[in-house]
């Protein structure tokens, strides 16, 4: 077991300067960089100017030489400094010579982006347990049909748009929740439990909009997944011992039908730290999908190649963490009855 | 017993209406207020708008961003301004004086000018700023008009003088654009890479208050503002990048003040009396015009006939009605209507297919089987490229249709700017484009129209090539008296219009909603627009919103 362990992770090695060089390449693969954004085409700013930019960034070297400085500075967890706000780092804060602390891009980016996403699948699979189990149970019954039509509804519903009918509704109309951003005005004046509250009522939109779409397709694997064991001759061999109906479907069969969510569970890991561009940008929220969406939009190729490393590690590690959950989960998988 | 899941569902929901009723605020009230006609100025308050970018940072000439330059002009101060008028004005500097040459320019600051952090103001700054945006370190993509300046000197904390190698005209309003920026605190610093980009120190209206990472940057009033005291003490700048969000929240009243669109302007508004009622909308002619501009190097746009013709095929009040929804004006030079540099004289062409035909007729084109005009068996059309902008999409659309009407067939392409300039711009390999110049304060349009400019990422990227032009460009440059430097532009402009390399469309307003609480605005807005005296704004106090801090 160890030695798969640590043949897995010496594998990953070769697989992320892959993913690495193929990501950068296909990046410098646009036409453009940094210093021709739209608001620098003005006359003021003379070609000469922008070339000068261009040699301070390295960005006039062949692709190949600024692959091997990029890839020097990463092996030294040197994540670089983004061209477009200023020279600030992109992972991490720094501190200049006098003390003063700069925030980088994606710690700031990332908490809030962890958190929607957290709550978000925390809400999406325990509501999709319930609903999964529900019409499982109550297979081709109104009830099952109604869950179907609900998740599909939510899955298909374009998100922009029910954000926007949920903030006016919830915002304008009845202003029973903020309309959009993280942070009332002068929240910093209030004390911590306020300021929770207040964070909170903030994301309460943003993370219903954006589970919404989730529900479909776990429920669905839960559903399945409990079909599939209900027909099982140990559920019928529960039954017959006389258990009670809520036993064998609580304790007996909803164990083994969610196991398969063990692996969606590691799937989902590399998308925590990835953020829904339309979602931040309706509710102001300054996160991850957003970042990343402007830094490509900018050229800002240091922060780019930040995002996609630290996403590619996580999706190595996710899968992982899959797989090894799996045969902690699954004596058969331990045992190796089954692969 | 079994378990019923509907009862659970119904249980989640009856949770769920719970939840939002406690949190809700329980007000679903809506006050209307009755506006008073005026009110009795009052210091104080908060302004907040929404803005649909962050700042990259406040430095302006790294910056390069609409957003930083907006922000840090409320923070630093140029030497000379421009008044509501769009003439020149003093700020820092309370006059200047250009020798008998017109080679030298002598600054003389006003009195007691102080940082935001106490510290005296003085020529120092102004000729460390200067160092700063030449020094070939510096990453700004502006230094070009300071480069020609060949000498500079601080004799006296009072007194800045340049000297240029050669008259330069619009010297006057490269002052205008550079931010003074502090040398007790950035001569030891890294421009590119200094805590001050976050965390300036001015000596404008406002000083940084609070900068929240994405979220809203809070300005607060300078007490020693360099200008005198602005009204309103807090400027907060929401950052929130979907317009329809905005809306919602201005119309939720927690922001002030937005810029909208014309079909806000001229639909939703006015089918909102309750809108109407707590908001006012002010237009004023917007900064920038429209054009289709032509690949000049190649056929047919190297015909003189065809360029005229197209522009009498296009009804540009036709585009005006149906882009901007009338919000916008025709314009027949690049200079805005109303100020100095614009010949009133000048009318754009008509909307005139018969003329359009005829002169495509002259230019050697024949109609054929399918009603396209042809010359040796080319039939004659064209792409139309544009960068994804919704207002640019449509002006080309009308564009196609008009001149199919008349027998030229355009298609519509519409690619992602940084590809746009790169791919197409830069290569000289295009058509014909619909693209925005701004309408530029100063009348020198060298960049833009001088023979010399058309290599690769210069800016005459459709090859514009008129000798008589390039003269007047160049003599335009070197004349400082404003009457002598009207004539030449005016000439200028006639060349320009009867050459035809491009077609005007139109200038569009810009369009911004503004609570009612907010008083002081002038209206009609005057050339430099609503913002040029937002340091007189104010907000009553009975008009504040409750907010929980401030």
């Amino acid at each position: 077991m160890l030695k798969y362990l640590i043949k897995r992770i010496l594998w990953m090695f070769p697989m992320l300067i892959g993913i690495s060089l193929i990501s950068f390449f296909i990046m410098h693969l646009a036409p453009g960089d940094v210093t021709s954004n739209e608001s620098s085409f003005n006359p003021k700013a003379s070609e000469e100017s922008r070339q000068k930019l261009r040699e301070l960034y390295n960005l006039d070297k062949p692709v190949m030489v600024q692959y091997g400085l990029w890839l020097k500075r990463i092996v030294k967890l040197d994540f670089g400094r983004s061209f477009s706000s200023h020279q600030r780092p992109v992972l991490w804060e720094e501190k200049d010579k006098n003390g003063n602390i700069t925030k980088g891009l994606i710690q700031e980016s990332l908490p809030i982006t962890l958190l929607i996403n957290l709550l978000g699948i925390f809400i999406i699979f325990s509501i999709s347990i319930v609903l999964g189990t529900a019409s499982a149970i109550k297979q081709n019954t109104w009830v099952d049909r109604s869950i179907t039509l609900f998740v599909f509804v939510g899955f298909a519903i374009p998100g922009f748009w029910l954000a926007l009918l949920l903030m006016y509704w919830t915002g304008v109309a009845n202003q029973w929740l903020p309309i959009s951003g993280l942070h009332s005005q002068g929240y910093l004046s209030l004390d911590l439990f306020s300021q929770t509250l207040d964070l909170l009522k903030h994301l309460v939109l943003p993370v219903f909009v954006s589970s919404l779409s989730g529900l479909a397709g776990i429920s669905l694997y839960v559903r399945n997944g409990m079909l599939d064991v209900l027909h099982q001759d140990f559920i019928t061999t529960a039954r017959s011992k006389g258990l009670s109906e809520k036993r064998v479907i609580f304790v007996h069969a909803l164990k083994n039908a969610i196991l398969p969510l063990i692996t969606i569970v590691g799937l989902s890991i590399p998308g925590l730290i990835g953020g829904s561009v339309i979602a931040e940008s309706i509710f102001a929220i300054p996160g991850m999908g957003k970042l990343f969406y402007d830094s490509v939009l900018m050229r800002d190729f240091p922060v780019i190649m930040g995002i996609l490393t630290i996403g590619s590690v996580l999706t190595l590690f996710g899968n992982l963490l899959a797989d090894l959950g799996y045969a902690w989960a699954d004596p058969r998988v331990r045992k190796g009855i089954i692969k | 017993m079994t378990h019923h899941p509907s009862h659970t569902i119904a249980r989640i929901i009856t949770l769920l209406i719970l939840i939002f009723n406690l949190i809700s605020c329980s007000n679903n009230e809506v006050e209307t207020i009755d506006y008073k006609d005026s009110y009795k100025l009052e210091g104080g308050g908060n302004l907040v708008n929404a803005m649909v970018g962050e700042p990259s940072n406040l430095i302006a000439m790294i910056a390069g961003d609409s957003a930083s330059s907006v922000i840090a002009g409320n923070i630093f101060n140029s030497l000379i301004k421009y008044d509501e008028k769009l003439n020149y004005a003093p700020e820092l500097a309370e006059k200047w004086d250009v020798s008998l040459d017109q080679k030298t320019i002598t600054f003389t600051l006003k009195e007691n000018l102080f940082w935001a952090d106490g510290t005296p103001l003085t020529s120092e700054d102004v000729l460390f700023t200067w160092k700063l945006v030449t020094d070939p370190k510096t990453r700004t993509p502006y230094a070009s008009d300071y480069l020609l300046v060949k000498e500079a000197s601080a004799p006296n904390p009072k007194t800045f003088i340049v000297t240029y190698d050669e008259t330069y005209a619009p010297a006057i309003d490269t002052w205008a654009s550079l931010h003074i920026l502090p040398k007790h605190i950035l001569k030891d610093e890294d421009i590119n890479n200094t805590f001050f980009s976050r965390n300036p120190i001015g000596s404008g209206y406002y000083q940084l208050d609070q900068w929240i990472s994405g979220q809203q940057v809070t300005l607060k009033a300078n007490t020693k503002s360099s200008q005198g005291p602005a009204n309103i003490k807090y400027l907060t700048s929401r950052i929130i990048p979907d317009t329809s969000s905005q809306f919602l929240e201005l119309t939720a009243d927690n922001i002030d003040l937005m810029n909208i669109n014309p079909i806000q302007h001229q639909r939703v508004f006015p089918a909102r009396k309750d809108l109407e009622q707590k908001i006012n909308l002010y237009k004023e002619l917007g900064n920038g015009y429209t054009y289709l501009g032509f690949n000049l190097k190649k056929e047919p746009f190297n015909d003189i006939n065809v360029r005229r013709a197209i522009n009498y095929a296009i009804d540009k009040d036709e585009v005006i009605k149906g882009v901007l929804l009338g919000l916008g004006e025709p314009v027949a030079s690049p200079y805005k209507p109303g100020t100095r540099w614009n010949n009133a004289n000048l009318s754009p062409y008509p909307y005139d297919p018969n003329k359009a035909l005829s002169l495509l007729k002259a230019a050697g084109y024949q109609k054929n089987q399918s009603g396209l005009f042809e010359k040796d068996g080319k039939v004659l059309g064209f792409e139309i490229l544009t960068n994804q902008n919704k207002q640019r999409e449509m002006t080309a659309v009308l564009v196609q249709r008009r001149l199919k009407e008349i027998g030229i067939d355009v298609t519509i392409r519409v690619i992602e700017w940084a590809s746009f300039i790169n791919r197409f711009i830069k290569t000289g390999d295009f058509n014909a484009v619909v693209l925005g110049w701004s309408l530029s304060l100063d009348p020198d349009q060298y960049n833009i129209w001088h023979s010399s400019q058309q290599g690769p990422g210069q800016f005459n990227f459709i090859g514009y090539n008129n000798k008589e032009v390039d003269k007047l460009l160049e003599d335009g440059r070197k004349e400082l008296d404003p009457s002598k430097r009207q004539k030449i532009y005016y000439k200028f402009s006639e060349h320009l219009l009867s050459d035809s390399p491009i077609v005007y469309l139109y200038a569009g307003y810009g369009l911004s909603a503004v609570n009612k609480r907010v008083q002081g605005i002038k209206t009609p807005a005057p050339p430099a627009g609503i913002y040029h005296n937002s340091y007189d704004w104010f907000i009553p106090q009975s008009l504040r919103r409750n907010e929980m801090a401030n």
